[in-house]
């Protein structure tokens, strides 16, 4: 089993090292330690392998991953596994803002919480916060799921496209476009598996949980809405 | 009264200058439609621009070199300061960022075509890379925008360079739209987005905030592409000194500088023609600003908005850019708003040369749409020959005025080499007014 030590060893050489990495190899399992708030460590991986940070991380961790599991031992800096295509990163403390930005596939787990953006223009990523996030989350959200076990910042959803919103705690405010949608078997469904997903199938109810989503009224420009924007 | 005195009271209708044929048309369309106009392409008012400055061509106390026989050099190498593989281009003219979606699949093929039998770069846009572009393009600049539209690693990998858009000519501070008809199931499916719906390109990336923010994610995308690949920063002008510092500070390899008169594929009227700087004056801030940290040459510096000819190469580079950009001008090479399509143009309720519609998808071109029948129209081949040969164009224009400035390499050039027709033109490219030695601003005056 790979290990790192960034004590050591420069997060250039990290990254250098796991970009060498085949979708074949047999060094599947990474470990890191000493990540010390550096920034892009494990960054660009494009192979089904588990890398394991044992530290907080600064920004940008685990940025544009494919096919990998990360798991962050810690907290993470701003935009943790921004722009992922798939694969899935844990965050076992809080997330600065922008966490899981632009996202595209794969899982983006928070154990606490995240802050401002989080889910920012999401186009395809399921992220998962067991805490609170902070404003603007989930702004002009494309695509892909954003489950809140706590409460929710203002203008949640703001310019929403397709993204499907769950929050179980109160939400400050929702953004343009963004209102409160019934809950529907499928849609129950979906919550279900994300949260199983996530390792919580089973101690949370997903009846406790309101969604939210595009009234798609911004969908083309009509001089009539221009107050919503 | 007599006719006589009826004729002699009378006035010619006189039409207000201010409000000009123009402009009521425009309060007419707005009151009408309720939304402001919006439509591709760049401004249409004139302002200073390189017509108003001259070469000061060789005479007795400069020698100039012989046409078609002395060399005068055009390569240019971008991107060198950090990455391992900077680009190394033939000529100093570089197509300019326009997206699929915008463009048709076919238009991108033929610039990425005509780009590479000129030896340069073309570059992407909102909507990512498409196979044909990148199949084509010898090198490939991979656009990185506040919409993340298209985006993925893979392509970032494929780039020959990475330039990410922090702002546009036309439109600096503003985003986007590509107006729902122009959404092909091609297009939706790159973009992620639902086909029909109007597409907003968001004005400030999702993931930084600020230059410091910005040094970081420039590292990121350079650790996830090891170093190997040039970073570009494109800005808007409007405060050039300023943001090229902070673009170098952020640790940008090149910079791209985008004047007012460059164009755009679709946005509001209002801020084509009212927001930015024209290029003429963004061009020496931006230069003294690299000068003032000792990076002029170091990181390059691409002008664009609009570029026409190689009078327009030669005065840009003599004020101290690397190399140009050219978008408008490419599309026309292309064959955009070509006469031959008249008939069609007038259709539209336009005319050859002046449809900026390029929004609604149905240009007769068959270059800013994504209608099949429509597309199909443009050969990229035979575009992208007439696109290499307009390059090939600009390149010996340019180098014909160097050697006529006694110049061995197109980057020999220098604002000693220019005079301005009008002081806006010498105040704003700090050479002076043509017969005098008087630059207007500068110090001593």
């Amino acid at each position: 089993m790979p290990h790192v030590d960034l004590a050591e060893t420069s997060v250039r050489d990290l990254n250098l090292a796991l970009h060498k990495l085949g979708a074949d190899t047999n060094e599947t399992l990474w470990s890191i330690a000493n990540p010390g708030g550096e920034h892009s460590i494990a960054v660009g991986i494009n192979a089904p392998i588990t890398v394991n940070i044992a530290g907080n991380v600064g920004y940008f961790c685990g940025g544009m991953n494919k096919y990998a599991n990360i798991v962050i031992d810690g907290s993470a800096g701003q935009g943790v596994g921004e722009n992922m295509m798939s694969g899935r990163i844990h965050v076992k403390g809080d997330a600065s803002q922008s966490a899981g930005a632009t996202g595209r596939g794969g899982l983006l787990l928070v154990e606490g919480n995240a802050s401002a953006r989080c889910g920012i223009s999401m186009k395809g990523i399921d992220i998962v916060v067991k805490g609170d996030i902070g404003h603007l989350s989930a702004f002009m959200g494309q695509n892909g799921r954003l489950v809140v076990f706590g409460e929710a910042g203002e203008a949640l959803g703001d310019s929403i496209y397709e993204a499907h919103i769950y929050v179980r705690g109160p939400v400050a405010s929702l953004g343009a476009d963004c209102i409160e949608k019934e809950m529907r078997d499928e849609h129950r469904a979906e919550l279900g598996e994300l949260l199983k997903a996530a390792g919580e199938g089973h101690k949370v109810d997903v009846a406790e949980f309101r969604r939210y989503g595009s009234a798609r009224k911004l969908y083309n420009f009509n001089i009539d809405n221009a107050g919503a924007y | 009264m007599t006719e006589h005195q009826r004729n002699w009271l009378a006035t010619e209708p006189r039409k207000s200058a201010t409000f000009d044929d123009a402009t009521l048309s425009e309060i007419r369309r707005a009151a009408a439609t309720g939304i402001y106009d919006i439509r591709g392409g760049g401004s249409k008012r004139r302002m200073p621009n390189f017509d108003d400055l001259l070469l000061l061509g060789a005479s007795m106390s400069r020698y100039p070199l012989e046409g078609y026989r002395e060399k005068c050099g055009t390569e240019v190498v971008i991107g060198s300061r950090f990455a391992s593989k900077p680009l190394k281009l033939a000529i100093p003219i570089t197509i300019s960022g326009m997206s699929f979606g915008s463009l048709s699949a076919n238009a991108k093929e033929a610039l990425g075509r005509g780009a590479s039998l000129a030896g340069t770069s073309t570059t992407t846009g909102d909507g990512g890379m498409t196979p044909e572009e990148r199949g084509q393009s010898k090198y490939l600049v991979y656009q990185y925008l506040p919409s993340r539209y298209g985006m993925n690693p893979d392509d970032l990998r494929r780039a020959d360079a990475i330039e990410i858009v922090i702002g546009q000519g036309a439109k600096p501070g503003g985003g986007g739209m590509l107006l729902g008809q122009k959404i092909s199931d091609r297009v939706a499916q790159m973009r992620q987005l639902p086909k029909g719906i109007d597409q907003r390109s968001a004005c400030r990336h999702p993931d930084w905030t600020g230059a410091d923010d910005l040094e970081v994610k420039i590292n990121e995308l350079r650790e996830i592409t090891d170093w190997e690949t040039p970073i570009y920063l494109k800005i808007g002008a409007s405060r050039p000194y300023f943001d090229v510092q902070l673009a170098v500070k952020s640790g940008a390899d090149a910079i791209v500088l985008d004047g007012m008169q460059g164009g755009t594929a679709a946005t509001q009227e209002v801020f084509i023609e009212h927001v930015g700087i024209p290029l003429l004056s963004a061009i020496r801030p931006a230069v003294q600003a690299l000068q003032d940290l000792g990076m002029h040459r170091k990181v390059q510096l691409i002008v664009s908005g609009g570029i026409r000819n190689g009078g327009d190469v030669a005065k840009a580079l003599a004020l101290g850019a690397d190399a140009v950009g050219i978008g408008t001008a490419a599309l026309v090479a292309l064959g955009d708003n070509d006469p031959r399509w008249e008939a069609e143009y007038n259709k539209l309720g336009t005319t050859a040369g002046c449809y900026d519609d390029w929004h609604e998808g149905k240009d007769p071109a068959g270059i800013t749409t994504q209608t099949p029948e429509l597309m199909q129209r443009l050969d990229p081949v035979a575009a992208g020959r007439r696109l290499a040969n307009y390059l090939k164009v600009l390149t010996l224009e340019a180098q014909t005025l160097a050697r006529a400035c006694g110049k061995n390499h197109v980057h020999n050039l220098e604002p000693e080499d220019l005079v301005a027709l009008t002081m806006e033109a010498a105040a704003m490219a700090r050479v002076p007014l043509a017969g005098t030695n008087w630059i207007p601003g500068a110090p001593g005056f």
